[in-house]
């Protein structure tokens, strides 16, 4: 865009970047042929257990590993790399930043060979005690302590901006960045407890048993923050980018930052939400986990008028007039602003997405969609929504500055987000209305429930795993046209020096920030709150559970080690 | 910040604090709740189809055992108006239980004991699915609930 600031970047600085988005978007790739394959399967169009080698579940692991943990964290980890030196006018520290990236890439070749070879079939959230290959979780290891060498490696360079800048205000967009990896860091400490403490050590053989109901509080400790952390590097682009794609201004540079600060705050203490249906945790732990996961709704609503305000004032600036007549003078189409389109449709999802979320943390109103095919309905609105067309469309636009490329295709490029936009509603549609009517999720529907030979044969589902088969075609698709624009632009020539280059607004109204300027009572107020909300789920867990679990593979319904000493006993 | 800002975060505010108290009057007026931390039972490993605990009448109790992959028992019977004290354990590893139109939506897991009491009020024949994914044949795992007024038969 005109008049915005380029600041050349260092060789190794760039491949790093490069390399942290080409591969992610490169595995994308067989993450989406799961997608599809998954809304076949269910629709009854393919009634069997695989196809061409991929087994249902082992697909699905596949397709939540890939799409939700490992695209996002590449995503978030080279998305920092470039934005928090650009907005601090610093250079990236290159050799922390290059051991993040190889350790990162390391724990994904290594949980991409246990799911590729069948021996990790265990879907992303990988419950215990289901067991999976001790290369899936070590791998997953590495991708998380990866991915805090990352953010460990920013912070000095904050601090040394701070000495040289006293008083000023922290950069809106490392605000973002550093909220994203704060929230990151506390959360993936329970789930490296879980991984490191209790299932490395049981999936080798070292232990024999696990404490199942311990292991899913520790998950859900993560599991919830997680979904934060996949918004906030959007929120970063929405409220630092979106207004100046869109001609105007950031409307109030204070309520970013406060909405930064409560996500902080509230995004972890909610982990319960997932948990309503579950024995062990008390009804008193849940009422008050659901109560924070409405106070973490807060800062999504002023997001949501924060931003509207922006475009408002953005196209009254270029002449509009009346009360709607903004919404519809904005560059929906245009190919200079194009990164616009991936936010903006992104936002219209996630409106969807946000009401249905609210039904899903409405505690008892969770019952009825709880583990029904509504819920990947539902998180495909977010996740899926506004998350992926963000960083879609911010891979993009790191390709092309980064490897000093025009965008090749634009028209194109400007389709792909309208067209999934299309496709999600459609999808989420068959996938909502099915789960209402009780259409389970995770589940291989067209060896069951929709196959005519089969006993459970339930035809009234037809209708809406149609409606979602069709939905997730025309996803399909538009990925097809998003990864056609993305290596067309990456594989084409070199047009002029790369540069690192981000479209950051200006703010309308620009206040003193207050108490909003240090982190510090924040981050205490958030580690209280943890513990306000997670010491009697401690209690629980510690009365609830009466015995420990031995391990399972996915295919035998004798624990592992069991089935170890038929083996090695001989036969009588 | 401005005047509608402030607004706008108030009414946000309100809105979210009607929610949340609905949800407190649902829960304890109407009884419409979510299973809770149960210490005085342990897990079992054998299911026991309905049986009385006591003589009021249409009160009975009954114990569920998911495992790869079935409902022990698979299949029971109850007469309309039953107020069931539901027990629901695993034999293995993590496993759903849903009843097909009904809010009855459960987690089986392995250490611990899920309680709910649930109640059968229309005649018919309800399916339970099983809805976590609990290895290779998840997609087979169901059972079915027969709410019916003709006499319960023994098995
Ligand atoms: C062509 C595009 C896509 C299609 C057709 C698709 C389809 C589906 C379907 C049908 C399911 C449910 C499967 C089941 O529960 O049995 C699912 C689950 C899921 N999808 Fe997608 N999806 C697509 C893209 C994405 C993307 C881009 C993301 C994330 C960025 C994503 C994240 C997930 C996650 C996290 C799950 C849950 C996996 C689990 O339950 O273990 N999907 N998808
Ligand atoms: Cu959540
Ligand atoms: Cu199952």
């Amino acid at each position: 865009m005109n008049g915005t600031l380029r600041l050349p970047v260092e060789p190794w600085a760039r491949r790093l970047v490069l390399t942290e988005i080409i591969v992610p978007v490169v595995l994308l790739v067989l993450g989406i042929y799961a997608g599809l394959l998954q809304v076949l399967f269910r629709a009854g169009v393919i009634q069997a257990a695989e196809f061409a080698g991929w087994e249902y579940y082992q697909a699905l692991t596949l397709h939540g590993v890939v799409n939700a943990v490992v695209f996002t964290t590449f995503f978030a980890v080279a998305f920092g790399n470039a934005l928090v030196p650009y907005a601090l006018g610093m250079k990236l520290p290159l050799r922390w930043a290059w051991v993040s990236g190889v350790t990162m890439l390391a724990g994904t070749l290594m949980a991409a060979w246990a799911i590729l070879a069948g021996k990790a079939s265990v879907l992303y959230t990988f419950y215990p005690p289901l067991m999976a290959h001790p290369l899936f979780y070590i791998g997953a290891a590495l991708l998380i302590v990866g991915s805090w060498i990352a953010f460990f490696n920013w912070i000095p360079l904050y601090l040394r901006w701070r000495r040289e800048h006293p008083g000023e205000k922290t950069p809106l967009a490392v605000v973002g960045m550093f909220a994203t990896f704060i929230v990151w860091l506390i959360a993936t400490l329970a789930v490296a407890i879980e991984v490191v403490v209790l299932l490395i050590p049981w999936s080798l053989g070292w232990t024999q048993e696990v404490n199942v109901p311990l292991a899913r509080m520790l998950f859900w400790f993560f599991g919830h923050p997680l979904v934060y952390f996949w918004l906030l590097p959007a929120y970063t682009m929405y409220y630092t980018m979106l207004p100046r794609l869109a001609g105007g201004k950031l409307y109030s540079d204070k309520v970013g930052r406060l909405a930064f600060m409560l996500l902080i705050l509230f995004s972890i203490p909610v982990g319960a939400h997932h948990q309503y249906t579950e024995p062990v945790v008390s009804s008193g732990s849940k009422l008050l986990h659901a109560f924070l996961t409405f106070a973490v709704a807060l800062p999504s609503l002023m997001t949501a008028f924060t931003l509207a305000a922006s475009l408002e004032y953005g196209a009254r600036q270029r002449g509009a007039r009346g009360l709607f007549d903004w919404m519809f003078k904005q560059p929906f189409f245009s190919t200079d602003a194009w990164l616009f389109s991936y936010m903006i449709a992104g936002l219209v999802i996630f409106i969807m997405g946000g009401i249905s979320g609210i039904v899903n943390a409405s505690y008892s109103m969770n019952l009825v969609v709880h583990n029904t095919s509504w819920i990947p309905g539902h998180f495909h609105l977010t996740v899926a929504g506004p998350v992926l067309l963000a960083f879609l469309g911010m891979s993009l636009h790191l390709v092309s500055t980064y490897a000093g490329k025009e965008l090749r295709l634009k028209r194109l490029a400007v389709a792909v987000p309208y067209l999934w936009l299309v496709g999600v509603f459609v999808f989420s549609w068959g996938m909502m209305r099915g789960g209402l009517h009780g259409e389970p999720r995770r589940s291989n529907l067209g060896m069951s429930y929709l196959n005519p030979d089969s006993p459970f044969y339930h035809p009234e589902w037809k209708l809406y795993v149609t409606v979602a088969m069709i939905g997730g075609i025309v996803m399909t698709l538009a990925m097809i046209a998003y990864f056609v624009v993305f290596f067309a632009t990456a594989l084409s020539r070199r047009q002029r020096e790369a540069a690192a280059e981000f479209p950051l607004s200006e703010a309308y109204h620009d206040e003193p920030a207050g108490a909003l300027m240090n982190l510090r009572p924040w981050l205490i107020a958030a580690v209280v709150l943890i513990a306000i909300a997670y010491t009697p789920m401690v209690r629980d867990v510690v009365r609830g559970t009466f015995n420990n679990a031995p391990g399972y593979e996915p295919h035998n319904p004798a624990p592992v080690n069991q089935s170890e000493q038929l083996e090695e006993s001989p036969s009588p | 910040m401005d005047r509608i800002e402030k607004l706008v975060m108030a009414s946000g505010i309100a809105l979210l604090l009607v929610f949340f108290g609905a949800i407190v009057v649902a829960a304890t007026s109407y009884g419409v709740d979510v299973p809770t931390c149960v210490t005085d039972r342990k897990p079992f490993t054998e299911g026991q189809a309905p049986f009385k605990t006591s003589d009021q009448p249409l009160r009975y109790e009954v114990h569920t055992v998911a495992r790869m992959w079935m409902f022990d028992p698979p299949e029971i019977t109850v007469p309309p108006g039953a107020e069931v004290d539901l027990y629901l354990s695993s034999a293995d590893v993590v496993h759903g239980y849903y009843v097909e139109g009904t809010n009855i939506n459960l987690m089986a897991v392995p250490g611990a004991v899920t309680y709910r009491r649930v109640k059968f009020d229309r005649e018919g024949t309800y399916r339970i699915l099983c809805h976590e994914y609990c290895g290779t044949a998840h997609h087979l795992m169901a059972g079915t609930i027969v709410v019916s007024s003709s006499p319960v038969e023994e098995q």
